[in-house]
């Protein structure tokens, strides 16, 4: 890799069971420099960006992401975003940043209290931020989804705040709302705009054998903030 | 060192004592093995020494009666680098790379706690995949319950209750570990009730180089423990009643194992992770399935042609009190036994460590082939370790043809046929029975995505992962009409590898080897027997046919309740390799103004109601004679097949299995609506529809022609597709009308696909709510 490659984190905790695909993604289908950093580590030290990959960490046991928040290197992730640095997290990563506080709301259990995973429909909400510069506002996109608890919550306080600022990344197009997540909310930013959290999977919609890569912009735009 | 007859610190019988009560026969035990074991130690056994003998020789463990017939499989073939005999079969696809897989059954447990029973069933398999050194990439399910309305069950209420828990236990179990559930296949019957069927298959892929065996070699050697802590759970399953152990404090646990997908997840990495890159230390690693620590400990030490000395205080314990007995039986999860290289102990702790586990050395491999355990400065047992595995006892037993057959044969299943006035109603119903109806309400709570691999995800005849850093794709699916065993145990046989390789095919891939998962009533029933010998010979013949070795199975024996047992239902799982994923084909039409083709064997669409959907549903039972399949001919066809889809003459492919032509020509048309989610989405599916003209009387719509395919073409195709494919015969299009039009010599059928999808597509979930 050229020194100018941005380079990638990808956290593990035990019971990730989606970092593999991030870093499939972002290393193998978009090219860049990007290597696992377990949950234990204590330096982010060298890494342009944080990507939080979905599962089970810690089996899910207790409330989805409540004991990973607690891991060592959450605290450097808290460091890194703070700094302005980007943080995704996707799915479990998502439910990781809420319960850590680095992003407004909760994800509850899915109204239909069913697992669910299906192809998506979801529309970009905003296309101005770093994840997303590379749509176009009210982009469709087909993106899948897995998951038992995505139902995504906040006051009505926080969805007027959420709205205001222009937080909210991505919705569910409606009618197609998975989990019955509040304004058909699929992923929002913090204020700052520099952490991103989104149920739907992106790195699992980058190659077209697999049945869309309308996940590949969301990579684009990040690799471009960051050159 | 005390004696071995001296017993353990709880109050455990005698030696005598074991002889005189007959204790061993609670364990399922008989006189005649326990006198044979008693020979073969030359002394009387201990209680922990017969429990060892027992379980050891118990049909689950050794296969004592249906070896004879396993031995008829073949199981040889170019590609096969791995048959029956360790944790799972490997085939060679190619590019260093190759395929393992093995299906298992965990049918009593899923009857007793349908949810961990399950979730185990997926912990199990997994651990066979990923102890011959191999990523699970994939599993499959094949199940069977009784019936969901109330008029055909007997307690339609607990059936829906397993089948609600059974599928949350997959999921639990699957979606946690992040393997994905790409396909399998669920029927409905009321044989099933008592009893259903949890079958689990599991794939995993391989670098050649990475394999591993199953051995405890070179004497000095270390045995480590590694994984979950060992507890009462799954002690001689549910053979063992409470009352017979344990007068004071310590009483004995449910029989049923409870599955922890989080600690299987840690359990593959760190596996794999000694396995990738510290082999050099590794002589051989075995996953503890049933009968636990004995059962692969012993297996360990017969493969190596070695001893074993295990330390049982030294193995982590998660109760209080374990005896010696319990301790070997016990079937708690997620664990695994290591043979390490002495002096190198450490560093596998290490491992483990980082990961959360323990790994703890617990004996070490001796030369002297005996299987010796101590506890608690005792010598608990002393057996040669050929005793317990390689000379268990193997049974011959009687078979005779079942009284069921001759009354079934009497039986005239054309008069399905009559009952069949209005076809477009038929076709309506068959499309809304369980068996025939989507099962998305189902796989719709699995993931089928996690590992970024899958093609086609469930709802196709086949399930497709890529394989990465190649051209290549597998294709994988489940399949066993048991209606047509219980008809005809050998045509039946033949016809559920057919159906498979039927699967395998339509998805464009060719055919490379099977797994099995024998369910079957009580083996001491000579009708029984003559079920599982003349399926095996069924299936032995088509596996010669397609080429297609068995290359690991499982049996699963007593799915009996009140003597009454289920269909005999052995589940053919398949794997097929595709050489380029250009080939990957499904059953969707994708583009109207396509020519449609049945292509079938040089007899056509036959009367086969013999145990078909229709009759069943027409008739309320099944009966007949089944007619005989040409497995010549089916291959023929399904060679044909093979060359048009390389060729890129074909657009769509499906084959014709329960409900008919009528029903294959349906599911082509429904596609997937864009809420689904298969990845192969269609925006012209909601108006797909078929406009064809068979030259058969209305009933053959629904008649189950073994060996049979629907295929759409290109119409600028069409020609090369017929030179290609001669037999072929042409039957109209694909239409952007939305409507199903069937000519027949009759009324046909014509129905609004879209009203014909929402009954196949709705019946399930509002016959389980």
């Amino acid at each position: 890799m050229s020194v100018s490659s941005p380079r990638f984190a990808v956290i593990v905790f035990p019971g990730s069971n989606c970092d593999k695909d991030l870093l499939w993604g972002i290393k193998n289908v978009a090219g860049m420099d990007a290597e696992f950093v377990r949950h234990d580590a204590t330096s982010l030290d060298g890494f342009d960006a944080v990507l939080i990959p979905g599962g089970f960490s810690y089996g899910d046991y207790l409330r989805c992401g409540a004991i990973a928040r607690f891991s060592p290197v959450m605290e450097e992730v808290r460091r890194f975003a703070e700094e302005g640095k980007p943080v995704f997290g996707t799915c479990n990563g998502f439910q990781i940043l809420c319960e850590a506080g680095l992003l407004p709301g909760v994800l509850l259990r899915n109204t239909s209290l069913r697992f669910v995973c299906e192809t998506a429909d979801v529309e970009v909400a905003n296309a101005s931020t770093r994840f997303t510069s590379e749509y176009a506002d009210g982009q469709q996109l087909r993106l899948p989804v897995a998951h038992a608890e995505g139902r995504y919550t906040v006051t009505d306080e926080e969805l007027a705040d959420l709205k205001a600022n222009g937080q909210i990344a991505f919705r569910y197009a409606k009618g197609h709302n998975p989990n019955g997540s509040v304004d058909d909310i699929a992923g929002v930013t913090n204020k700052a705009g520099n952490v991103l959290g989104m149920m739907p999977h992106p790195e699992r919609a980058v190659e077209k054998l697999l049945g869309s890569d309308d996940g590949l912009p969301f990579f684009t735009s990040l690799i471009n903030s960051l050159q | 060192m005390k004696s071995t007859n001296a017993s353990a610190a709880t109050a455990e019988p005698t030696a005598e004592e074991v002889r005189d009560t007959k204790i061993y026969r609670n364990w399922s035990m008989t006189d005649a093995e326990y006198e044979r074991a008693v020979g073969m130690l030359g002394r009387l056994p201990n209680y922990t020494e017969a429990g060892l003998f027992a379980v050891m020789w118990s049909e689950h463990c050794c296969y004592k009666s249906s070896t004879p017939i396993l031995k008829t499989f073949p199981t040889k073939g170019p590609r096969v680098l791995q048959g029956p005999g360790e944790g799972a079969g490997i085939v060679d696809i190619g590019n260093g790379k190759a395929v393992v897989f093995k299906a298992e059954s965990h049918n009593h447990p899923s009857a007793v706690e349908p949810f961990e029973g399950a979730a185990t069933g997926v912990g199990g398999i997994l651990r066979d995949i990923f102890s011959m050194g191999a990523r699970p990439v994939a599993v499959l399910d094949s199940l069977r319950f009784g019936e969901l309305d109330a008029a055909h069950a007997k307690d339609v209420d607990r059936n829906k209750f397993l089948v609600d828990q059974v599928v949350a236990g997959i999921s639990s179990y699957g979606n946690c570990i992040g393997v994905p559930t790409v396909g399998g296949e669920t029927e409905f019957d009321a044989c099933y009730e008592g009893n259903p069927l949890v079958n689990v298959m599991c794939v995993g892929l391989i670098d050649v180089k990475d394999i591993q065996k199953g051995r405890a070699a070179g004497a000095g050697n270390s045995i480590m423990y590694v994984g979950a802590t060992t507890g009462r759970d799954g002690i001689h399953g549910a053979t063992f009643a409470s009352e017979e152990f344990g007068e004071g404090n310590e009483t004995q646990r449910s029989a049923v194992q409870v599955g922890d997908p989080f600690m299987e997840k840690q359990l593959v990495e760190a596996c794999l992770d000694v396995i990738h890159n510290h082999n050099d230390i590794l002589v051989g690693i075995q996953d503890m399935g049933a009968a636990g620590l004995v059962s692969s400990s012993a297996e360990m030490a017969s493969k190596a042609g070695t001893g074993l000395y295990l330390k049982l205080d030294d193995v982590p314990q998660r109760e209080t009190n374990m005896t010696p007995y319990e301790m070997m039986l016990s079937e708690s999860q997620e664990r695994m036994l290591l043979c390490v290289r002495a002096g190198h102990e450490e560093e596998i702790t290490k491992i483990f460590t980082a990961y959360g586990l323990d790994a703890v050395t617990i004996g070490k491999v001796t030369d002297d082939g005996k299987y010796t355990l101590e506890h608690k400065g005792q010598i608990v047992a002393d057996i040669p370790v050929r005793a317990l595995t390689d000379d268990a006892p193997e049974y011959h037993l009687p078979d005779t043809e079942p009284a069921r057959l001759a009354g079934l044969h009497a039986t005239d299943a054309s008069a399905a046929a009559l009952h069949i006035t209005n076809p477009s109603e038929t076709f309506l119903k068959l499309l809304a029975s369980p068996t025939i109806a989507s099962k998305e309400h189902i796989w719709h709570t699995y993931d089928s995505q996690v590992l970024t691999n899958t093609v086609i995800r469930p709802g196709s005849d086949a399930a497709v992962i890529r394989v990465r850093d190649t051209e290549t794709a597998l294709a994988m699916t489940t399949d066993c009409n048991g209606r047509y065993i219980y008809l005809d145990p050998e045509i039946g046989g033949k016809i559920a590898v057919a159906e498979a390789a039927n699967n395998i095919v339509a998805s464009g891939a060719t055919p490379l080897a099977i797994t099995d998962c024998l369910n079957y009533g009580s083996p001491e029933n000579p009708e029984v027997m003559y079920d599982l010998k003349r399926s095996a010979a069924g299936i032995s013949e088509a596996c010669r046919t397609f080429e297609t070795p068995v290359i690991s199975g499982n049996v699963s024996l007593y799915n009996e309740t009140s003597h009454e047992a289920v269909y005999p239902t052995p589940m053919i799982g398949m794997v097929g390799l595709m050489e380029h994923t250009d080939h990957i084909t499904t059953q969707d039409f994708t583009t109207a103004g396509d020519a449609v083709y049945l292509l079938s064997g040089s007899q056509g669409i036959r009367p086969d109601f013999a145990g078909s959907e229709v009759q069943k549903l027409t008739t309320g039972s099944i009966g007949g004679v089944l007619a005989d399949v040409d497995l010549d001919d089916i291959k023929k066809t399904q060679d044909a097949l093979l060359t048009a889809i390389r060729a890129g003459l074909v657009n769509s492919a499906h084959d014709v299995s329960e409900g008919g032509v009528a029903v294959a020509l349906a599911e082509s048309a429904f596609g997937f609506d864009s809420k689904s989610g298969t990845g192969r989405n269609n925006p012209q599916a909601d108006v797909l529809g078929v406009d064809v003209n068979l030259d058969i009387d209305d009933p053959l719509l629904f008649a189950e022609t073994v060996g049979a395919f629907v295929v759409s073409v290109p119409s600028s195709k069409a020609a090369a597709f017929e030179a290609a494919v001669p037999a072929a015969t042409s039957l109209g299009r694909v239409t952007d009308d939305g409507m199903l039009t069937i000519a027949t010599r009759g009324s046909g059928i014509r129905v609004a696909t879209m009203s014909a999808k929402k009954v196949w597509k709705e019946s399930l979930a509002c016959l389980l709510n």
